[in-house]
């Protein structure tokens, strides 16, 4: 279907029905109970999930498909969470031409960086795309404050054009939709949030992880692959690795600027912390952390670190002495010291030692994981896993 | 005037006087055969001609053009194919999607973006490919990662790869080192047919002596860069500095 095989179909289709459901699979747990903490089905944090999972998947066709790893993709988010705000500014907060312009202005940037870096491969590439997103970053700061409202932020003000607003609403839309509208369903004891922001990107994020699946599968993708397998064959087979190269991180940067612009759409602000180095470390963990190179992988990544950042981080201290009350004192305040490390702020130290423990034991990341349940679980249904992986 | 065109070429490094004006011209349509002790500067020549390396002194031409300062897909477009001393192909990938790349590479040039279509359904790509497993008797290793294959079948494949490219010239570094002797007479027995059946132009380094009087036309021996001489396989048989300098070397 759609002109993909039927492994690729089944893996469009699984993933499409676990993104619609997300708003229920992800609240598992009664409102009112304990547990609730771990619920994830709130729009604010479904809305990262998915919009970092198009970040991931941009980066992965890039860094999973030719090996090429940049460590400044975080300039192109915040090159389009600048121009999505932009557009707000001087159109509208119709969401429709800020994306678009998110998308085409971190493609011009993408040409102009990609350009440049690739001159160089390996660490010196890294390290380029580094440079290049920590020099946006501080210029966001410093001479760009008139573009990008330096510290404070780039934001919408009352006092803004936006020639096409006319009596449209004062928050971001489509068309008329609200971002934020949500329909709220109680079921019993539990809550059910469905709203239209979540589902916008939803449905931007399974275009992306479609167009994804169509490169990973066509002749430019096989190239890109190749250029990961061996350069030097590539080139003495008449192929030259530099504009496919241009290609794919132009396509990433793309990607990344849709994430950007989303962001934007989803909470109309914009800082310069978004270009960050951190930020594009990120998204490298996340790509690492699911699977390099396979389709499902950053996906997956992007929501387990979202997950971590927004769930382990908002444990403290007292939730945890809830959990252990029922130990002896003594215990109870050593147990509790020992787990209040890895949550709350200490979430770092969590996603650090998960990484580590990923990157030893399973190379191919989460979705190694799950290829290796299956196997274990003696799955006839060997395809359904191995249907992630790029060949 | 040959094919290819190979004049004066000189190529140092550092101290080291790889290649001191090497002449050679190799006719349209033959196989020349390069032989040589170790270190003679045979795979050195073959990288002059396809711009890995660029020589110091001297003219390469292809077909009346010059080959040099040209980047490798250049060269590699105007018809020159190479297989190297150790087999060069995509590890990590399956063996036929090794195979389709260079068929690609021919078909569209050097860039054609086109991330829509799914590689397996071009199926006229897609037969040659399998056509050319086929004839290089390893359309049952088809869906193999080519990383985990043995040394011969790499090299075989690598061969696979630059014939299904059908180039004006070939260009092969010792394609049966590390290969069984029956593969060694497959590969024999498929260049011969090559040859007979297609249009197409073989400069060949061996030291599987076999191989070569089997296959070349014509021989040149190098010796610390320079060519000794340059005969017919009758005639290099027989002389008596190509014992000296090569057989005579081979035998310790
Ligand atoms: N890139 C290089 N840098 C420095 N020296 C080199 C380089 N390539 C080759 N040489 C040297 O040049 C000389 C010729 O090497 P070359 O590989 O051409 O020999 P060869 O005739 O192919 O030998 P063999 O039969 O062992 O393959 C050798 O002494 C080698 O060490
Ligand atoms: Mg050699």
């Amino acid at each position: 279907m759609f002109g993909l095989d039927k492994k690729d179909t089944r893996l469009l289709m699984v993933v499409a029905i676990i993104t619609f459901c997300a708003p229920i699979l992800l609240n598992p747990f009664p409102t009112e109970s304990a547990l609730a903490q771990f619920n994830a089905g709130y729009p604010d944090l479904m809305q990262r999930f998915v919009i970092f999972g198009i970040f991931a998947i941009g980066f992965n066709i890039l860094f999973g498909l030719t090996g090429y790893l940049s460590f400044g993709h975080a300039a192109f988010l915040g090159v389009g969470s600048y121009s999505a705000v932009w557009m707000f500014k001087l159109l509208s907060y119709n969401v429709i031409p800020a994306i678009i312009f998110s998308v085409l202005t971190a493609g011009i940037f993408a040409v102009v960086i990609g350009y440049i870096s690739l001159r160089r491969s390996g660490i010196y590439f890294s390290i380029l795309t580094l440079a290049f997103a920590q020099m946006s970053y501080s210029l966001a700061y410093s001479v760009l404050t008139p573009i990008t409202n330096g510290e404070t932020g780039l934001q919408v003000y009352g006092n803004d054009p936006q020639y096409l607003k006319g009596d449209g609403p004062d928050v971001t839309h489509l068309f008329g939709l609200e971002m934020r509208s949500t329909a709220e369903i109680n079921l019993g004891a539990w809550t059910f949030d469905f709203s239209i922001g979540y589902y916008m990107c939803a449905i931007i994020m399974l275009i992306s992880f479609y167009l994804a699946i169509r490169v990973f599968r066509s002749p430019f993708g096989l190239m890109l692959r190749a250029i990961k397998a061996n350069q030097t064959r590539l080139n003495y087979t008449g192929i030259s690795p530099r504009p496919y190269m241009l290609a794919a991180f132009v396509i990433s940067g793309m990607y990344a600027g849709l994430a950007g612009g989303l962001l934007a759409a989803m909470d109309p602000l914009a800082g310069a912390e978004r270009m960050q180095w951190t930020a594009s470390g990120e998204v490298v963990l996340m790509t690492i952390l699911g699977g390099v190179g396979t389709l499902l992988g950053p996906v997956l990544g992007a929501g387990f670190i979202k997950y971590a950042e927004n769930i382990f981080s908002k444990i403290n201290e007292n939730i945890l002495h809830s959990w252990f009350s029922f130990l002896p004192d003594g215990i109870e305040e050593a147990i509790v010291w020992i787990f209040a490390r890895f949550v709350g702020e200490g979430w770092h130290l969590t996603l650090g030692l998960m990484f580590m423990l990923i990157v030893i034991f399973l190379p191919g990341g989460l979705v190694e994981g799950g290829q290796r349940i299956a196997r274990l679980l003696g799955s006839k249904n060997k395809n359904a896993s191995d249907s992630t992986s790029a060949e | 005037m040959g094919i290819l065109d190979i004049k004066d070429v000189g190529k140092r490094f550092g101290g080291l006087q790889a290649l001191g004006d090497v002449n050679l011209s190799v006719a349209e349509n033959t196989c020349h055969a390069i032989i040589g002790p170790n270190g003679a500067g045979k795979s050195t020549l073959l990288n002059c001609l396809i711009g890995k390396l660029i020589p110091d002194t001297g003219s390469v031409m292809f077909d009346g053009q010059s080959v040099l300062g040209r980047s490798a897909h250049e060269i590699c477009q105007m018809g020159i194919s190479r297989v190297f001393q150790t087999p060069e192909i995509f590890s990590d990938l399956t063996v036929i999607e090794n195979m389709m790349i260079p068929i690609f590479a021919k078909r569209d040039g050097s860039f054609k973006l086109d991330g829509i279509s799914a590689f397996m359904k071009h199926k006229a790509v897609l037969e040659q490919a399998e056509q050319m497993l086929e004839d290089m008797n390893m359309a049952d290793k088809r869906y193999m990662n080519a990383a985990s294959m043995s040394r011969g079948d790499k090299r075989r494949l690598e061969i696979g790869m630059c014939l299904s490219q059908n180039p004006r010239l070939l260009l092969l570094d010792e394609p049966t080192a590390g290969m069984a002797r029956a593969d060694t007479n497959n590969t024999i027995d498929l260049l011969k047919q090559i040859k007979d059946e297609r249009d197409i132009t073989i400069a060949i380094i061996e030291h599987d002596m076999h191989v070569v009087f089997s296959l070349a036309d014509r021989i040149t021996v190098l010796a610390q860069g320079t060519p000794l001489v340059e005969d017919t396989p009758e005639n290099i048989k027989g002389h008596p500095k190509v014992k000296e300098a090569y057989l005579g070397e081979a035998q310790h």
